[in-house]
């Protein structure tokens, strides 16, 4: 039996009401509401925020995780080099593990998932997206930001067994944006909207026959697509019992992450038994077949879609605006950060980007940074590694700096002590400088500090822990 | 800490100190000559007369040659010191040193740093390459963690804390206004200060330390040789350095109401001038107020009051200009300002002014007429829980 084994999504905190875009800009806009990925995030580290909690979904005594990463987004944070490597690394995956990145369009992440499910091997699937256009466009009202990670693989930890699967392939012109734009274009929505219908019907047909299921057999069927309009077009063709919400009034069309979010949105719902499809609209049309197991029954995702949708705080509008890059925004009259030394990360590598310090192994004296010598100075490489990037913390003491250089200040900042030894003066995200408080208790987020000379510079960040 | 000290066999024969101002109109090397030529004269020598350098800048210059080349010195050893905000103390502590082992006869030490060519606010460190996982709090920021731990370990409510922090940039100020080098020569009212711009916490701009250009210097020979050049020598009683390990930033038993490298560099620096209790014996102090939460601190780490009762003593108006033990009568670094490799230094000029009884009526302070003996200079560099310390303790007296 093959199929997924854990999945995990992440929705970013920020949310924008869309009324505000036609309050501000005079147009655009609409109801509901979208996420926004902070200033510090980009797909990379919305990719790794999933994948952690996939990672942490799986069921130990049953599987022992992906032997392979594939990373899939429309919008990578570098172009040449590989994006998903910085997400291996943040998980602290073994270098025999290869880390890919799946070309940089929807329908190539959503062939990461199809690849995934079809082929053969233990794999963790990651797919992340930021969708936004210029100012008052119908992109950046209904676009939305976000990711979900899979964890595929066989025996009895599968959760949701792959039946079968088809592909329709078109070439045409739906959307299209050329390397380093900030807005896609869109030929025309009446267009994109019959062609994908069409292949859309077509690849169902095909799945449900390749998965040995009828339509009436289908419990749940959550549909992805470019935009609302053509996922209610599609899904209404398809006969189904019960279609999942898209959740495009209240995230957005999350692009590449979209066919992850809405699958996890079926999964989160699914009872054992169920047959769920997952049906994308991306270059053509992608259909999926699931049956969920008994063992789903037992399934808890380490955080769940509908907790994650009904967190988040509002973010005004001309603060999504600075964030995207629309409007520069005065900075700190402080220098910017220069650019992080490529070889100083490559020594540090499990503590800039995997968040382990070291620990004493003689009186467990924990260290963040890693120490070589101990805290007294009599001893020298006596440490073992502290991974410290699951375990929480307590705010010791805090502050908001208003001076500091920062994307978006100001930066509120907390000394931080850890559950089972450990302090680190460090940045808090998510956070408004009113909710901090001695006492607040802190998780770790893996973030984008800034970018430098084309460099990101990745590193963690806390974060409060609400409710 | 063993370090058996100089006490007595050194002293500070001559010193200048330039106005420290946003200094447009002036570079480094036209500080670095002010200052020098004021110090040559007080204590009435030539340049060709000086064995050696010390040059202490923090990140103006680099090298012995930027002061070499400045003040066209001829085939003198000029060594460059740096150890961040205590530069000025750091390049004197080895000029002094060097006095006493008795490799030179006669030393200077200049401190020097053009902080307003960068163009930004507060100081900024240059980058040295890292991995990009450093903090990039500014230094108020840092100093700001004080102000909650300190309450809430103290039971001190917010709105005491305010009026305790206002009364030192208050004070500092007042002796400020009264000293024509200080870069801000006002008094500030309570509600000025508490009404100004927060920065970082809550902390305002009014307990935020200036910041200038500005150059100080200081000619050292052997305590014996001290009356060759002066009728009024100051004698170093003290010079103590800790450079601490960095345990406070990942310590959780560290609370951010003390600095402890600055409570051990004081036991040391007590004990190499046989002080027994400074809150009695000390006359006066320039400290490193940074910010003013800083000061508090310090009045505690350098035993000038018993932990959790500075604020008490603040209030009492025990450090003001006219208490029994005045605290930055210069103004500090709060009204001063604080170019960095030259603070150190400037804290000695007022130390020597004082002890000489060269200050000016409106700021000479009445503790040393009362028969206290000693001044002490506290400067330190870093941030709570990483930062370097260094104390002087100085007199006129050789004992």
């Amino acid at each position: 039996m093959r199929g997924i084994i854990s999945w995990g999504t992440y929705l970013p905190y920020r949310r924008l009401d869309r009324s505000q875009i036609s309050a501000f800009i005079g147009q655009g806009g609409g109801r509901g509401t979208r996420t926004v990925a902070s200033f510090d995030e980009d797909t990379t580290t919305m990719g790794v925020e999933a994948a952690r909690l996939a990672l942490r979904g799986i069921d130990t005594s049953r599987h022992s995780g992906p032997d392979a990463l594939m990373f899939g987004t429309a919008l990578p944070a570098y172009a040449d080099r590989t994006n998903a490597t910085a997400i291996h690394a943040a998980l602290r995956l073994p270098p025999e593990i290869p880390a890919f990145d799946m070309g940089a369009s929807v329908g190539s992440a959503t062939g990461a998932l199809r690849m995934g499910l079809s082929t053969i091997g233990d794999r963790l699937i990651v797919l992340s997206d930021m969708r936004t256009g210029l100012a008052g466009s119908a992109d950046e009202a209904a676009g939305g930001d976000g990711a979900a990670a899979f964890v595929i693989g066989e025996g009895d930890a599968v959760v949701a067994e792959y039946l079968g699967g088809a592909s329709v392939t078109e070439e045409f012109l739906d959307r299209w944006r050329a390397p380093g734009e900030i807005r896609s274009k869109v030929w025309d929505d009446k267009f994109s909207e019959i062609t994908y219908v069409k292949a859309g019907r077509r690849a169902y047909a095909a799945a449900l026959t390749a998965a040995g299921v009828t339509a009436e057999q289908v419990d749940l069927v959550a549909v992805a697509a470019p935009t609302a309009r053509i996922g209610s077009a599609l899904a209404g063709k398809l006969g189904a019992v019960k279609v999942v919400d898209d959740l495009t009034a209240t995230v957005g069309a999350t692009g590449a992450a979209q066919p992850g979010l809405v699958l996890a949105n079926a999964l989160e719902q699914a009872s054992p038994g169920q047959i769920i499809a997952l049906a994308v609209c991306a270059d053509g049309a992608e259909v999926m077949v699931l049956r969920a197991t008994e063992a789903i029954a037992r399934f808890q995702p380490a955080r769940s879609l509908a907790a994650q949708l009904d967190s988040g705080a509002p973010l005004a509008y001309g603060r999504f605006l600075s964030w995207r890059g629309m409007i520069d925004v005065e900075p700190p009259r402080r220098p910017e950060p220069a650019r992080p030394s490529g070889t100083a990360a490559a020594r540090s590598g499990d503590w800039k980007f995997g968040f382990v310090g070291s620990r004493d192994t003689t009186d467990g004296t924990v260290f963040m940074p890693p120490s070589r010598v101990s805290f007294d100075g009599t001893r020298t490489d006596e440490m073992e590694p502290a991974p410290m990037a699951d375990v929480v913390g307590t705010i010791a003491t805090f502050t908001v700096d208003r001076l500091a250089y920062s994307p978006s200040p100001p930066i509120v900042f907390a000394v931080v002590d850890f559950d089972g030894g450990g302090r680190l003066p460090i940045e808090l995200t998510d956070t408004d400088a009113d909710e901090v408080a001695i006492g607040g208790r802190v998780e770790m987020t893996f973030r984008r500090l800034f970018t430098s000379d084309g460099i990101h510079n990745y590193f963690w960040k806390g974060r409060l822990i609400r409710g | 800490m063993a370090s058996h000290g100089i006490r007595d066999r050194v002293a500070i024969v001559g010193m200048g100190c330039t106005p420290f101002i946003e200094n447009w109109g002036k570079g480094l090397d036209d500080l670095m000559i002010d200052a020098s030529n004021e110090a040559y004269a007080s204590a009435g020598v030539v340049k060709d007369d000086i064995d050696a350098y010390w040059f202490g800048t923090a990140q103006s210059a680099m090298s012995g040659i930027a002061l070499a080349r400045a003040l066209q010195l001829q085939n003198r050893p000029v060594t460059r010191v740096e150890n961040y905000c205590a530069t000025g103390s750091e390049a004197l502590r080895q000029a002094a040193y060097a006095v006493a082992s008795g490799a030179y006869d006669l030393v200077m030490v200049v401190g020097a740093e053009k902080v307003k060519d960068t163009g930004y606010q507060g100081l900024n460190a240059f980058p040295i390459p890292n991995d990009g996982t450093a903090r990039t709090l500014t230094a108020a920021a840092m100093f700001s963690m004080i102000v909650p731990a300190y309450g809430h370990k103290y039971g001190v409510a917010d709105e005491t804390m305010r009026s305790v922090l206002t009364h030192i940039a208050a004070k500092n100020h007042f002796n400020g206004a009264r000293n024509s080098r200080a870069q801000f020569r006002k008094e500030i009212t309570a509600e000025q200060i508490e009404k100004a711009p927060k920065m970082a916490g809550t902390l305002g701009v009014f307990d935020c330390a200036g910041v200038a250009d500005g150059a100080a210097a200081a000619i050292v020979c052997r305590a014996e040789d001290a009356h060759r050049y002066t009728d009024t020598p100051i004698y170093v009683k003290a010079l103590s350095f800790v450079a601490g390990n960095g345990s406070g930033l990942i310590d959780p038993s560290y609370d951010y109401t003390t600095f402890p490298e600055i409570a051990a560099c004081a036991v040391d620096a007590y004990a190499q001038a046989g002080v027994t209790n400074a809150r009695e014996q000390v006359a006066m102090a320039e400290v490193h107020d940074c910010f003013t939460p800083t000061e508090l601190v310090l009045m505690e780490d350098l035993q000038f009051s018993e932990r959790g009762t500075a604020w008490q003593d603040v209030l009492d108006g025990l450090f003001d200009l006219d208490g029994a033990l005045p605290v930055n009568p210069d103004g500090g670094l709060k009204s001063f300002g604080h170019p960095v490799g030259a603070s150190g230094l400037r804290m000695m000029f007022e130390a020597y002014l004082q002890l000489r009884g060269e200050a000016p009526p409106e700021r000479t302070i009445g503790s040393l007429a009362a028969g206290r003996k000693l001044a002490l200079t506290h400067n330190l560099g870093g941030y709570p829980g990483e930062m370097v310390s260094f104390i002087s303790l100085l007199g006129a007296e050789r004992d």
